[in-house]
């Protein structure tokens, strides 16, 4: 079973050479930090910037410069700052290669919720809405069951919809899933899990074919 | 053409009760601490405010809604709020969560001069209720796009890091977020500014922000610039 920094672990080897990404909040934005040396990937923050640094060192943080999470971040050679109408515009034209974000529920056929619980939690759907709406490539990192160990990825979501048939991949802690016009397919188990555990994890049809390999992470 | 006024006060003279403001920033970057502090000593009652997240409880927006000014919100996330959640399920805040792009694009409508804008965000959820749609031919394909209203506000409030007696804003860093498309959407626009530097000090190449759309500039008294979410490494 993999922890939150091996599902982003797993995710950053989906990143390519030259990609523009956005990153969401929680364990997308882990993946930062596993994005192989040498690769030339510019981080897209949708609250204005382009090129995303690591963390500031202690005493350097700039209130002017923060993250989409609202969190201190630097530049790196060759960022731009931009307001959030054009972010939204470089998002929308589909320019960003990639959105990796979190998810309460995945449904078979690609649907996402993760912005309400209706009655319990209300806090918005900030730019998620826009970015499954448009990406080019969406890719989920959640965990595969919630805490009452029900699975999140559904024949249909129970929740308030983000977005419709725009999931193109899961990666949970148990396994590595492509959501295609017949379901999930799995594709890679995670170490040490069995495909009964994930069968059993899953709710929406999932399908196997053949021998499913285990992840290589690192 | 000087459109310098003396302070916050000065600014928001004709602000009444129920008017629909829209406010810069995002979390607490680049909002308009001044103002809102002049808002909330003014004590108007019954406002609308646009705004992409709401504050925190004690700072930004959030003093606004302790002090019960605010009749309803529009924002895109509003999680760092625990008053405003509490005003929300009680039912005492009138509430409106759109997607962060259409927010943005539709305070770049009203400033574009444009009634409606043709979004995909929000298709097939609840974002889409009542809304008309219509399907255009993208790369191809065919998708269905929401139509979403440009914003009509009484007032822009905004914050820019440089200002000049005829309006012009230069903006920093990601304190930019929705300020320029604010101040092109008010039917007036108050700016207030860290720096306000003479006519001719700011490059006409680097202006973000033409002063035709400003109406009002003060340089802020103080600046306390809140963090939300403060992440260090070791150096």
């Amino acid at each position: 079973m993999l922890d939150k920094i091996g599902i982003a672990k797993r995710i950053a080897k989906e990143i390519k050479d030259g990609y523009y990404v956005n990153l969401g909040i929680g364990i997308p934005t882990l993946v930062a930090n596993y994005i192989p040396k040498g690769m030339n990937v510019v981080l897209q923050s949708e609250n204005g910037l382009l090129g995303m640094g690591p963390f500031p060192f202690e005493g350097e943080e700039d209130p002017d410069l923060i993250n989409a999470g609202k969190q201190t971040i630097t530049t790196v050679p060759g960022s731009a700052f931009f307001d959030s109408a054009m972010s939204f515009g470089m998002i929308r034209s589909r320019k960003v290669d990639l959105t990796i974000l979190g998810a309460m529920e995945v449904a078979e056929n690609g649907d996402i919720a993760n912005w309400k619980i209706p009655g319990k939690m209300v806090k918005g759907m900030g730019g998620a809405m826009d970015l499954v709406a448009s990406a080019k490539n969406i890719i989920v990192a959640m965990q595969h069951v919630n805490k009452a160990n029900e699975s999140k990825l559904l024949t249909k979501c129970s929740l308030p919809l983000t977005g419709v048939k725009c999931v193109k991949k899961i990666v949970t802690e148990l396994a590595v899933l492509d959501v295609t016009s017949q379901g999930f397919k799995l594709l890679e188990r995670a170490p040490g899990i069995s495909v009964e555990q994930i069968k059993n994890a899953t709710e929406g049809k999932l399908i196997i074919e053949g021998d499913i390999p285990e992840m290589q992470i690192e | 053409m000087n459109k310098v006024v003396k302070n916050a006060e000065e600014a928001i003279k004709d602000i009444q009760d129920n008017a629909v403001l829209m406010l810069g920033g995002f979390g607490l970057c680049g909002i308009p601490e001044n103002t809102i502090a002049a808002l909330v000593k003014k004590g108007v009652k019954g406002l609308t405010c646009i705004s992409n997240n709401a504050g925190v409880d004690d700072f930004g927006i959030g003093l606004m809604l302790k002090t019960k000014q605010v009749k309803k919100m529009i924002a895109s996330y509003v999680g760092e709020n625990a008053e405003f959640e509490r005003q929300l399920l009680s039912g005492e805040l009138e509430v409106e969560l759109i997607p962060q792009g259409t927010l943005a694009t539709r305070c770049l409508a009203a400033g574009y001069g444009m009634p409606a804008i043709f979004t995909p965000a929000g298709v097939g959820t609840e974002v889409a209720e009542g809304k008309e749609t219509r399907k255009f031919i993208v790369d191809g394909t065919e998708k269905e796009f929401l139509m979403e209203m440009a914003f009509d506000a009484d007032f822009a409030i905004v914050k820019a890091w440089k200002g000049d007696p005829q309006g012009n804003l230069v903006f920093r860093e990601t304190a930019r977020n929705f300020n320029p498309m604010m101040a092109m959407a008010g039917k007036i626009t108050i700016a207030e500014v860290e720096e306000l530097v003479p006519l001719g000090a700011l490059d006409p190449d680097h202006i973000h922000t033409p002063g035709i759309y400003v109406h009002r500039i003060f340089k802020g008294e103080k600046y306390e610039k809140r963090i939300e979410q403060r992440t260090v490494r070791k150096k």
